[in-house]
């Protein structure tokens, strides 16, 4: 295994163009390593993006939106005032990753590129409308988040593509999201179902709305018929129940150990409420 | 190998090592420092937990060539010479370890928290204490433990 560590995501991307093997890019490794260790991966080519300038920063953007570098760590993120404000649900997502000691090293573009569908960061990010910095032999582009997960493990990135920001919209005002997941436990497990909803607020309605699932599909979900079911209402009986029913149409999940089909098809309805819910009330805060 | 250029409890450490090489591993085989331990070896069990620029990880899943330019914290850093830590003291009067594989790791751990959290709720302590599994004692010693160190922390502080 060689390990590299480039000065620039240029750098980084020619690197892996260049790879004829395996390749992994490391940020906090939470994944990288775990797999690494288990035998699961070996890489031929490593390429360490931390010395690449910028990528441990959070910078607010002029028009109210947030770029967070690749290599910032969930617990950077918790400990960011100004972002934890702005996107609480995005924050506790990634909060929810592991326990402290993987806070401290585990990223969202991690999270992401992983490609879980039980990742929790993902589905706040897509409700949140975040996109991704991709840099590789073309260039540089923007993509949705809900552009990248391609599969259990697999994303839609290209050979010598790597992602080098995440970036939030402005917040704005009368906003606010919420992320919440379902496990059997109180803490370190892994999603049965994650849903995210980020909506916007003029007085009592719901102007706009984005809600998302995890754990319930291949990928993680953007749903936009449960955000249409939210739009133009007052968070009413009957708009949740139809955010419900849109919710539960969206799965198609797995049957295991963790969750039958019927269990997590239920529970995702019931967490999208519950995080409309949370959502709408901190819009309104 | 690579040749890394770090710092281990304040003080300057360098090492060469592998590319798939832990930063557990460096510090056990190449620095001589066992006290961080390896359990599961896969980031679960917290018993390798050092701090690195002052943030608790697990040091399994950290590569050696990472803790380049950086600031490792170990347990053998916690005591002052021979005077012990508040947190060590008292996890010796509350009787909080057996066999004692996960107790480095839960004390990194847990000085970091009182450090940012000088006065935590005893759910603080279990939730910030979740990534570091003990078999033996049991969890109630290890947090009475800490909530009296922090006490006892915030009294002299």
């Amino acid at each position: 295994m060689r390990y590299h560590k480039p000065e620039s995501f240029e750098d980084a991307s020619a690197i892996a163009v260049a790879a004829k093997g395996v390749t992994r890019f490391l940020a906090g490794g939470t994944d990288v390593l775990v797999q690494l260790r288990s035998d699961l991966v070996t890489p031929d080519d490593l390429i360490d993006i931390k010395q690449i300038p910028g990528v441990r920063e959070i910078t607010p953007l002029r028009d109210g939106g947030w770029r967070i570098g690749a290599a910032v760590s969930a617990a950077e993120m918790k400990a960011h005032d100004g972002l934890r404000a702005a996107w609480p649900g995005v924050v506790e997502a990634a909060d929810l990753i592991g326990s402290m000691q993987i806070s401290s090293r585990c990223t969202l573009v991690g999270n992401l590129c992983n490609g879980s569908p039980a990742a929790d960061s993902v589905p706040a990010m897509i409700a949140a409308g975040a996109t991704v910095t991709v840099i590789g032999p073309g260039g540089s582009r923007e993509i949705a988040v809900e552009d990248v997960p391609a599969g259990p493990g697999k994303t839609s990135l290209k050979k010598g593509e790597v992602v080098s920001a995440v970036t939030l919209p402005p917040r704005g005002a009368g906003g606010g999201d919420a992320y919440l997941r379902f496990i059997p436990r109180t803490e370190m497990d892994i999603a049965v179902v994650g849903c995210g909803v980020s909506l916007t607020r003029e007085g009592e309605r719901i102007t706009a709305a984005r809600v998302a699932l995890g754990a319930v599909a291949p990928t993680c979900l953007l749903v936009p018929a449960a955000g249409a079911a939210l739009t133009g209402s007052a968070l009413d009986d009957a708009a949740l129940e139809a955010l419900a029913k849109a919710a539960e149409a969206a799965c198609s999940p797995i049957d295991d150990k963790r969750g039958t089909v019927a269990f997590r098809t239920r529970v995702a309805g019931v967490l999208a409420r519950r995080a409309a819910k949370i959502a709408y009330d901190r819009a309104g805060g | 190998m690579i040749h890394v250029n770090t710092t281990v409890n304040g003080d300057p450490a360098e090492f060469l090592c592998e590319p798939r090489e832990t930063l557990l591993d460096a510090l056990r085989d190449r620095l001589d420092l066992t006290g961080a331990k390896e359990g599961c070896g896969t980031g679960d069990c917290g018993a390798c937990t050092v701090t690195l620029d002052g943030r608790p990880v697990c040091s399994c899943l950290v590569l050696a060539a990472e803790a380049d330019g950086r600031e490792v914290g170990t347990v053998e850093g916690i005591a002052r010479g021979e005077a012990l830590h508040p947190l060590q003291r008292k996890f010796i009067e509350h009787a909080a370890l057996q066999c004692g594989i996960c107790t480095p790791g839960i004390l990194v751990a847990a000085k970091a928290l009182l450090e940012k959290t000088p006065d935590p709720s005893e759910t603080e302590v279990r939730y910030w204490l979740a990534g570091n599994l003990c078999r033996c004692t049991g969890y109630d010693k290890i947090i009475r433990a800490v909530m009296d160190a922090a006490a006892e922390m915030r009294e002299n502080a």
